[in-house]
């Protein structure tokens, strides 16, 4: 009887917590997000990551990370792909930004075959991660893609949103211009 | 009873709850603005397939939103055919489907195989819906007259007039060799119809 109550109840009590009612905004924390340590050495390494298993965004060894959420379907998110990593080579050409900033992408929706598709087809240069069940693009308040977050990581491993747009991608220069001041780094 | 009355509640509480829980699970470019018209959690499939694995797709010609008319047969003994039927113009998961086909250009080259979109929208609706998803590479033909007959003769039509969402591949003998009839309220991954195409190497 008891077990069957638990069984019914379920839905309803996980539910909050697997479907944000709003994305994510400045001034908040991320929503829980474990994402897998990428399999490939110099992905680690650009995260600064070690080992196996799951991660969460804060743990990125860096001072700002910008997370894009998009989908290998989104066509603002295809004409976007190439001003993206052009904002990734002028941070990694930037000495003084280099090692602070990082730059990381979650394809709502697409499985790893798709999120592979779409970083051979634009040559995506940073990490990108499948969220094939939506499970991270529920936690982020189900928002349109192409979807931006800047994350402050502080000295002492807390956290938090210092920037939150959708779309309306300025171009590379303006993006890291805008993300080095909301994070303190300008 | 009162019990009875307690445990009911609970059982329609938690699967509406599970109802919603699925319901919105699609990811929706922002190309389409506040345009997308929300349907809801459908019937995941509402019509009886006419169609098999093994036998001859039906021909058809229908027009396409570039202007000419394109024919099934025409590919025959040339190139290999994904058909990808989707439900309707302006519509969630729909309109989240064809871009990402339209990134995918090398893949259906190199198969062999032409790729045609079929809805029962009419060519200006999807005209104005197809400018979204940015220059797309192959035809867009409209089942709209008479209304969604192409549909109707694989059994993909619903019983509210639009269609099912269905991927077929025909093999350049016109020879239908995998038929994916989608529940309509996912989008079907691209891995399962590349595996398709590539069973037709063998």
């Amino acid at each position: 009887m008891v077990i069957t109550v638990i069984t019914l109840l379920f839905p309803i009590t996980v539910y909050p917590a697997l479907t944000a009612a709003k994305p994510p905004e400045k001034g908040e924390v991320l929503p829980l997000i474990n994402l897998p340590i990428p399999k490939s050495p110099e992905e680690r390494n650009y995260l600064g990551l070690s080992g196996s298993g799951l991660f969460k965004i804060p743990q990125i060894k860096a001072n700002a990370v910008i997370v894009e959420i998009f989908s290998m379907y989104c066509p603002f998110c295809q004409k976007d792909a190439p001003g993206v990593n052009e904002l990734y080579r002028l941070i990694e050409n930037n000495i003084d930004v280099k090692n602070k900033v990082k730059l990381i992408g979650v394809g709502a929706g697409n499985s790893p075959y798709e999120v592979e598709v779409f970083k051979k087809t634009y040559n995506v240069p940073f990490p990108l991660f499948p969220d094939k069940d939506f499970t991270i693009h529920k936690t982020c308040g189900e928002v349109r893609t192409p979807y931006y977050m800047v994350v402050k990581i502080n000295e002492n491993g807390t956290h938090q949103i210092v920037h939150t747009q959708l779309g309306e991608y300025p171009g590379a220069e303006p993006f890291l211009e805008l993300v080095l001041k909301a994070s303190g780094l300008k | 009873m009162n019990k009875k009355r307690v445990l009911c509640f609970i059982l329609i509480t938690g699967v509406l709850s599970l109802s919603v829980l699925t319901a919105t699970a699609f990811g929706l470019s922002d190309a389409y603005k506040g345009n997308i018209y929300q349907m809801g959690t459908l019937k995941p499939i509402d019509s009886v397939l006419k169609v098999k694995v093994g036998k001859l797709a039906p021909d058809f010609t229908l027009p396409s939103v570039s202007g000419e008319k394109v024919s099934l047969n025409q590919f025959r003994g040339k190139r290999n055919v994904v058909l990808s039927f989707v439900p309707a113009a302006w519509t969630p998961v729909c309109s989240d489907q064809w871009p990402g086909y339209n990134i995918a250009k090398d893949i259906f080259n190199q198969y062999d195989a032409v790729l045609l979109g079929i809805t029962v929208d009419n060519i200006p609706t999807l005209f104005a819906w197809t400018n979204q998803m940015g220059q797309l590479w192959f035809p867009v033909l409209s089942d709209f007259w008479p209304h969604g007959a192409v549909a109707k003769r694989y059994g993909l039509l619903r019983s509210n007039g639009v269609s099912e969402r269905a991927l077929f591949v025909i093999d350049k003998k016109g020879i239908i060799r995998y038929i994916d009839v989608h529940d309509i309220n996912k989008r079907p991954p691209l891995e399962d119809l590349v595996g398709a195409l590539e069973k037709l190497k063998k």
